[in-house]
């Protein structure tokens, strides 16, 4: 079995860098959404360190991923590119994901090990719990990681995919956003008990809660739940506590019903600036190679907003295509 | 060649499919040791083991999902939900998810599986063992829908499913599982292509199309008006997505005169997609109102035998329905 490779510093600003172009990319598709040009965005604001230190544990290429709607910033980490994640935000025909015909954040590539998205929350699930069977079945080592919001832990299908995937040992490694707020309701309102991590406990597997602001405390649960699985160990939770810096969508304002205290003050928490901060103290950032980055972050996503709003949209003839394989 | 009940055919078609490829496996609760509460999947474990045959938990969503995951890293899955009626807690994984892989992913993905599902009533087995769901999926672009009625198609049809790159519900009429026994051919020479309707009585004065038990029921009805002079055109649809519309024009052409006899409630169901198709295509040659005989909008029969049979289409019920129809 090959060996999870070290969390090098060359690694790590690579992570650092994918993580500025989600946050880069999400700022340009806001300044789109409001000149009319885009419609419908999701934001991760407040996940992108969670989200990129959990993938740059595992082996995209080799790993399946299901991500869910917010998942933004891990699809950039799994593989995909900024140019990719604006086809999809234009609706264009050459999105990798879906050619234009589902909301952007319906992540998948089948080349990448990316499972084909969908808006409902948490049919996933128990959909990873079969594709980790399946990769038990193979075994070749494999594992299938599988994200989603606490409001997806309300959801039986979390449940049945908890239990199965607990009771065949299924190289799953369950990941939760947990932004506290699904919608408008709060996590208060949505999950009974303490949080979603003890929930492992009642399927006898590994529950763990980290913070997810914090890249090396995620990046190591995650690397320990992927040894685990990896080994036919058996599925993990974790429980990833990140914040909700944007609405839930372009259609949603949380400031209707969100105190505006909160907001102020979980917008000083932003999770890019503590990843930064942490690389400098290290030494494996300087100010200079930081604004280096950002400014080719950004000419990244010039380019890439030019490409794809220039891409041809899907032909209307093709509306009939791929509902069955003939046709 | 074997003589076979139908739920003996759909264990044949099982059987045969797993020796023939080793990526097809079986799913649901019960289909091991016990090997399913109609004994569909009856010695399979014993034959092909417990993972390639696995009892899964009470849990229909995820008995969809799982397959889902199967079929997306290779495999054949084809899972069994125990009546028709509880693929509804699935109902999200099929529609949502299984359904439009295919077209969401813009063809990156396919989904090719088969949920078997025992469908309609008649065996004393009340509201949630009796109801005939077959609209709810023909409704859905990216499914197939396969509604065999004798042994020969069930397990034809179920092996073409199984072998069929999209996915498939594949829904078995309870009241026939041991009604009638067939020769059965093997291998290769079972196999029966999808979306073919057949025309299964001849007649000139007008024509049933029907599927199902409902076939059974209608043959019946045809045979207690013969004696009048009005001969009955039979045609059983076998698949009711794609479903054969050529056949029923065809014949729509020759006797002018059209009923849809059908298990399900009547608004709604699958036979009103049924006559409202044909009465588009065949206007010209209708001498008749398309016509529909199908159960009432109550949620299937009861469980008292008085209130299954006032549910329940028979021979005498079906019978009035065409005679109307042939004198209109």
């Amino acid at each position: 079995m090959p060996e999870a490779k070290p969390l090098t510093p060359e690694r790590v600003l690579e992570a650092y860098r994918t993580v500025l172009r989600a946050r880069a990319l999400d700022d340009r598709r806001f300044v789109l959404n409001r000149a009319g040009k885009l419609a419908f965005i999701i934001s991760p604001r407040g996940h992108e360190v969670a989200q990129v230190a959990a993938i740059t544990a595992l082996q995209p290429g080799r790993d399946r991923f299901c991500l869910y709607y917010r998942n933004f910033a891990a699809a950039l980490a799994c593989g995909f590119t900024p140019e990719e994640l604006m086809l999809a935000a234009f609706a264009r025909a050459a999105d990798p994901s879906s050619g234009g015909r589902q909301t952007p954040g319906n992540f998948g590539s089948r080349r990448r090990g990316i499972v084909i998205g969908s808006s409902t929350v948490g049919p996933q699930i128990p959909k990873a719990a079969g594709i980790g069977l399946a990769l038990k079945w193979k075994g070749e080592g494999a594992l299938c990681y599988v994200s989603f919001g606490e409001g997806a832990t309300s959801q039986g299908d979390f449940h049945e995919g908890l239990n199965f995937a607990a009771l065949h040992r299924c190289p799953v490694i369950f990941f939760c956003e947990n932004n506290h707020w699904a919608i408008s309701v709060p996590q208060s309102l949505q999950v009974a008990g303490p949080g979603v991590a003890e929930r492992a406990a009642a399927y006898g597997i590994p529950g763990t809660r980290v913070p997810g602001d914090d890249f090396f405390a995620v990046h190591a649960t995650v690397a320990k739940a992927a040894e685990r699985a990896r080994s036919g160990g058996g599925p993990t939770l974790i429980e990833a506590e990140v914040l909700r810096l944007q609405s839930h969508s372009t259609d949603d304002d949380q400031r209707a019903y969100r105190d505006p205290v909160e907001l102020a003050a979980e917008a000083l928490k932003d999770p890019i600036p503590r990843l930064r901060d942490a690389l400098l103290q290290r030494g494996w950032l300087s100010p200079e190679i930081d604004q280096t980055m950002r400014d080719d972050v950004n000419r990244e996503v010039e380019r890439a907003t030019e490409v794809a709003e220039a891409a041809p949209e899907p032909e209307p003839g093709s509306l009939g295509h791929h509902v069955y394989a003939d046709a | 060649m074997l003589e076979r009940t139908l739920v003996q055919a759909v264990r044949d078609a099982l059987y045969e499919e797993m020796e023939r490829d080793d990526r097809v496996c079986v799913l649901g609760q019960d289909v091991g040791l016990k090997g399913g509460v109609f004994k569909a999947t009856e010695g399979l474990q014993q034959r092909f083991g417990a993972q390639r045959v696995m009892d899964m938990p009470l849990a229909e969503s995820s008995i969809a999902a799982v397959a889902q995951g199967l079929a997306l890293e290779g495999f054949v899955p084809v899972a069994e939900m125990q009546f028709a009626d509880y693929s509804y807690p699935a109902f999200n994984q099929i529609v949502n998810e299984i359904a439009k892989v295919r077209y969401r992913s813009n063809g990156d993905f396919s989904c090719p599986l088969v949920i078997r599902a025992p469908t309609g009533g008649g065996v004393r087995g009340a509201l949630y063992h009796s109801q005939s769901p077959e609209a709810f999926y023909c409704h859905v672009p990216g499914l197939k829908v396969v509604l065999p009625s004798t042994p020969a198609d069930a397990k034809g049809l179920l092996k073409a499913a199984i072998r069929d790159p999209d996915p498939i519900i594949f829904l078995e009429p309870k009241k026939l599982y041991r009604a009638e026994r067939q020769d059965l051919a093997q291998g290769e020479a079972a196999l029966q292509p999808l979306g073919a309707a057949a025309v299964v009585r001849q007649g000139a004065h007008l024509t049933a199309v029907t599927y199902g038990y409902m076939r059974a029921v209608t043959m019946q009805a045809a045979a207690r008006l013969s004696p009048d002079g009005i001969e009955v055109e039979i045609i059983d649809l076998r698949t009711l997505r794609p479903w054969d519309v050529e056949t029923c024009v065809r014949s729509i052409e020759q006797t002018g005169r059209v009923a849809v006899v059908y298990e399900a409630n009547r608004t709604g169901g699958f036979g009103a997609e049924i006559a409202a198709e044909l009465a588009e295509r065949c206007f010209a040659s209708l001498d008749a109102p398309v016509s529909r005989i199908a159960s009432p909008d109550v949620p299937a029969m009861p469980f008292s035998p008085s209130l299954e049979h006032a549910f329940m289409l028979n021979p005498d019920k079906v019978a009035d329905g065409l005679r109307r129809l042939a004198r209109y």
